[in-house]
């Protein structure tokens, strides 16, 4: 196939999602990026890959959301001088995954303006490339100071407070520098991959099974869409189908991994605006949601329940009751909590034009997911491309155009409601049959899975070798999209609405630094 | 107002009695709390350091202060400083990006300096292992003195696991007594 009339074949990949890959020229590669752009489309991802195993030099991948499906355009890069068009001009969320593919892979994008290691630290030095064939990533370096230019801000009486890498609170670990004029921040600078452990490395050399495990482990708060996202990619790669009972029950678990997690940020949200009822009650309906996943599936988190060819745990009629009857409880419960948000004035005052991004600013940034659609951007994989089941469910994407942290905790409700319907119809109409079928890579060969996770869209790219091995892995989360915006977000709020309005986003630490 | 209240009436309280440490069997939770001054001499105060786990022990960590474990209850609660801890709970692998900061927190912890490594990852690795970015576990990097496994481990053996830790440190100090209980 080919899209936006450039001279560039597309071929489709064997999955339930739209997902067209190519290989392109460095002219089309910049005509791509272009195009996309230009037709409102999204950058989903970029990484860099060396394929010297396969007689070619470097690679680096961008994937693109448009309105046909999910592009992957692959360019191969000269092993000596593996440099590339930048595409950060088109999509400033490319600056960090350039960045992070400059720091494993050593491929550079021209003339892109942000030189600063993103990845890497001090933990190995720069002309060490991780994800290198010639190198094992068993390596030890000596760590060296790291010292890592922060843009500075000056002024009459601005100072800097630098946060982290360990936070204050049970939290992920990332550093943040705010330069503040009394309370008022000016700007606030991120600085990840604090948490950095060399994921996409360990992939390399597993077969397509173990590797389930390990992308399971991307960001354990998605662990469902990641396994689901993993799982489609294995799949497509030797164009095996998961068995229809699997995919329902992989539905399923996905829209209570989305409940889980709006749960507890619903409380959460309410405790960092110091009303701490909401913290204690939502607490309390998440804790019971994890201990039904536990009876009804083995594991509170749901880890391991999705695997390549189907799922690891099947749903008798005793457990689908279970669970109906908790769909009804937590359904009213949280109509009652909601009743209370909306009517406390004190809680509203905190959240309402708090830590705001425009629909315009959201579209120029790349802002996805969740707190994209609470901006304004109404992309949802569950609607826009509906997969096995969701192609018979009707989702709708629940939007609000605010972009304050009152419309990302509106958007918590509404996703709440939303999921616990699709939750009811998923077991009311669970097909019968099996639940796994076994699926192994054996040969070569590429595959790709995109999956609508409670955060955003969680995208996986997978290649084997010719053994069957995984030869590389790219797991890609929202979080890498959104981080950069919560910088805007925070411009001219003050200090004490940062831990509210970080956790209204609520992103991925792990999920991005890999 | 009313409404919350009503709320909170009608859901009464959910709070579970406390695991006896390792067993599993549940105690009551005043002996816990008596155990607890016997051998602190205070409520216990940790410190939780994510040394670079995949997010999903500290989901289970914050669930250790929902209303059925409700540790606060107990005497137990999480500090924002490690100048105000006497544990350190400690998720891993240990990433090499997060060893100096890990360090640097043990160092500023005052006695009795516990430390409970959280999860299979904390244990030993986990399925991150070691490598040119990860540690492996947090025993590589600072002393341990309880590690908890699973992934992630379930509230409840948490709170197992913190018990058993302070326990251990009150059987092993009972005889030297090296820190004046009270007022410290």
């Amino acid at each position: 196939m080919e899209f936006f009339g450039l001279d560039c074949h597309f071929e489709r990949l064997d999955a339930p999602v739209p997902i067209f890959g190519a290989r392109v020229h460095a002219a089309q590669w910049s005509a791509l990026a272009l195009a996309v752009a230009e037709a409102k489309g999204r950058l989903v991802s970029l990484w860099g890959s060396d394929e010297r195993a396969a007689g070619d030099g470097f690679a680096v991948s961008a994937a693109y959301a448009s309105a046909d499906g999910l592009l992957w355009a692959k360019l191969g890069l000269d092993a000596a001088k593996p440099v590339y068009p930048d595409i950060s001009r088109f999509f400033p969320a490319a600056i960090r995954m350039q960045r992070a593919a400059r720091d494993l892979v050593g491929v550079e994008a021209e003339d892109a303006g942000d030189g600063r290691p993103w990845l890497r630290h001090g933990a190995w030095p720069a002309d060490y490339f991780p994800l290198r064939l010639d190198n094992t990533g068993q390596e030890r370096f000596e760590a060296h100071a790291d010292a890592y230019p922060f843009v500075l801000v000056e002024g009459d009486g601005v100072h800097e407070i630098p946060v982290g890498p360990v936070h204050a609170g049970t939290i992920e670990p990332g550093h943040f520098r705010f330069s503040v004029v009394g309370e008022k921040v000016l700007r606030l600078e991120e600085r990840l991959g604090y948490k950095h452990k060399g994921i996409e490395r360990r992939f390399m050399g597993m077969d397509t099974d173990e590797g389930a495990r390990l992308a399971g482990r991307v960001s354990g708060d998605s662990t469902v869409a990641y396994a689901w996202a993993y799982a489609m990619a294995a799949e497509s790669l030797v164009g095996a189908k998961a068995p229809e009972r699997a995919v329902w029950l992989r539905a399923l678990f996905l829209e209570r991994e989305r409940v889980a997690n709006h749960l507890g940020d619903l409380g959460a949200l309410g405790n960092d605006a110091a009303f701490g009822f909401a913290l204690a009650q939502f607490s309390r309906l998440r804790e019971d949601w994890l201990r039904l996943n536990r009876e009804c599936f083995g594991h509170r988190l749901m880890m391991d329940c999705v695997r390549p060819g189907g799922v690891a745990r099947d749903l008798d009629a005793d457990g689908g009751a279970k669970l109906r009857r908790q769909v009804a409880d937590i359904a009213r419960e949280v109509a009652e909590l909601r009743d209370i948000y909306e009517e406390h004035a004190g809680l509203q005052d905190r959240l309402v034009t708090t830590g705001r991004v425009t629909p315009e600013l959201a579209a120029r940034l790349g802002l996805t997911g969740l707190a994209g659609r609470a901006s304004g951007q109404a992309a949802d994989l569950r609607a826009d491309f509906p997969w096995p089941p969701y192609d018979g469910l009707a989702v709708k994407a629940c939007t609000h155009r605010n972009g304050d942290v009152a419309a990302r905790v509106a958007m918590r409700f509404d996703e709440c409601f939303a999921s616990l319907r699709l939750i009811e119809a998923l077991i009311v109409g669970l097909p019968g049959g099996a639940v796994h079928e076994p699926v192994l890579a054996t040969r070569d060969g590429v595959g790709a899975g995109w999956v609508e996770g409670w955060r955003g869209e969680v995208f996986v790219a997978l290649e084997t070798n010719a053994q069957g091995r995984i030869a590389r892995c790219h797991c890609h989360d929202p979080s890498w999209q959104n981080w950069p915006v919560l910088e805007h977000a925070i411009i001219g709020n003050i200090v004490p609405d940062f831990p509210l309005i970080n956790k209204s986003f609520n992103l991925s630490y792990s999920g991005q630094d890999l | 107002m009313w409404h919350i209240l009503k709320y909170v009436a009608r859901r009464g309280r959910v709070t579970e009695p406390p695991p006896e440490p390792l067993a599993g069997a549940r105690r009551p939770a005043h002996l816990i709390h008596d155990e607890l001054l016997a051998i602190l001499g205070r409520a216990l105060a940790i410190r939780h350091v994510d040394a670079g786990s995949c997010n999903g022990c500290e989901l289970e960590i914050n669930a250790l202060n929902n209303p059925y474990y409700n540790i606060e209850g107990l005497g137990i609660r999480f500090v924002a400083s490690p100048r105000h801890a006497d544990m350190l709970l400690v998720t891993g692998p240990v990433s090499r990006h997060m060893e100096v900061a890990l360090r640097r927190t043990y160092d500023a912890t005052p006695a009795p300096k516990l430390v409970v490594a959280v999860g299979d990852c904390g244990c030993n690795g986990g399925i991150f292992g070691e490598s040119y970015a990860s540690c492996g576990g947090v025993a590589n990097v600072i002393p341990v003195d309880v590690a908890v496994p699973g992934c992630p481990p379930p509230p409840a053996e948490l709170l197992a696991g913190i018990l058993t830790a302070v326990r251990a440190r009150g059987e092993g100090e009972a005889a030297q007594a090296d820190f004046a209980p009270g007022f410290n």
